[in-house]
């Protein structure tokens, strides 16, 4: 997410925290049925709504997917990106758009809500978004910097690896 | 490039499955689907055309178990192996962890393995990797079939760096989850390192 060459791409407690503040208000004020936040990789971020009955992780792989090929058609005709796609449905509808050129903003509602709110709400949310990724990006560069082996992995062993195979 | 979240305490990883087109990328997710616990994956996802050829990705999250209080999951992809769509093989590349390249046994499908070979570099190397550099696994698929190159050439060929390999036959499953096992601890141990 912030480029190929960055270590892994890492969440902390409390930019999470502020994520799921941002998106939870973005579904109160937009009226929609599920919100969700998903990396261009396809890694599920964060998740609010009516999110119970929903394959979350293959609804993520596919949105990015989805912005991935829509991407690759921008560059085809000269864009940098589309930073929103609109699919209509008979019941439910879904809004994507890209944050901070880093993450995907799924939005699905119906009729209780409208296309025009939608997009209001999802402008608003997205620079709220973008300060908080900006802060994220600044924090895993900082504590990379400081060098110490921060990664709760450095210290597992080949046995912790080998136990996941059994 | 991983995904390590904090807040949920959980680890993602994505693996990408590569190869000449017809090789086995999807069967090799298959078969894993089907011998893996409910509990331990989610739905597999084919985005395949009529004739059962993979048209963008198929894609198999898993989860493997804890490690150090952490959810380990390993988001499993393949590419579409027909030349023409190398547009879709890059986007499927973006933000890759390990990569098993699914070499075709058969005589016929030497020149095609070397092909795709060539283009997982030149694929990897526009996003910024170097395939030395990453967890990587060759896979000899369809050793079951009759007509096949001997693993001293297809190895000259296709592994002359030596990274681990492993003689398959996805539709029995033979070398599935060794091929899967290897990229995966690969992964982990280079998270171990931190060096990514």
């Amino acid at each position: 997410m912030f480029g190929p060459q960055s270590s892994s791409f890492v969440m902390y407690d409390e930019e999470f925290k502020r994520i799921n503040v941002v998106i939870e208000k973005l579904l109160r004020e937009a009226n929609a049925k599920v919100i969700f936040l998903v990396d261009k990789n396809g890694q599920l971020i964060a998740a609010t709504g009516a999110t119970e009955h929903l394959d979350t992780t293959s609804l993520a792989s596919l949105t990015a997917g989805n912005i991935a090929a829509t991407g690759g058609l921008a560059k085809l005709i000269g864009e940098k990106e589309f930073s929103i796609l609109f699919h209509e449905g008979e019941k439910d509808n879904l809004h994507i758009s890209i944050v901070a050129s880093r993450v995907i903003l799924v939005v699905i509602f119906d009729q209780r809500s409208s296309l025009g709110l939608v997009r209001l709400r999802v402008k608003k949310a997205s620079d709220e978004l973008g300060t908080i990724f900006a802060d994220l990006a600044k924090k895993t560069e900082e504590e990379a910097k400081g060098g110490f082996a921060q990664s709760p992995f450095a210290e597992i062993t080949d046995d912790d690896i080998d136990n996941l195979f059994k | 490039m991983s995904f390590i979240n904090y807040a949920s305490r959980e680890i993602n990883c994505k693996i990408v499955y590569y190869g000449p087109g017809l090789c086995g990328k999807t069967t090799n997710l298959q078969f894993v689907y089907q011998k893996t616990a409910p509990e331990a994956k989610g739905k597999m996802i084919s985005l395949a055309t009529e004739t059962e050829r993979t048209l963008f990705f198929d894609f198999l999250p898993l989860a493997l178990g804890e490690i150090r209080g952490f959810k380990t999951r390993f988001h499993l992809y393949t590419v579409p192996g027909q030349v023409f769509y190398d547009a879709s093989r890059k986007l499927i590349l973006k933000g890759v962890d390990g990569v098993v390249f699914v070499a075709d046994s058969q005589e016929e499908r030497l020149d095609a393995n070397i092909e795709s070979m060539e283009n997982l570099k030149v694929n990897l190397e526009e996003q910024g990797y170097e395939l030395e550099k990453i967890p990587f696994v060759i896979q000899y698929n369809k050793r079951d079939l009759p007509n096949v190159t001997s693993l001293a050439e297809l190895r000259t060929l296709l592994n002359p760096d030596g990274v681990p390999e492993y003689e398959a036959c996805a539709t029995t499953g033979e070398g599935v989850f060794e091929t899967l096992k290897e990229v995966a601890k690969q992964i982990l141990i280079d998270l171990k390192k931190g060096s990514r």
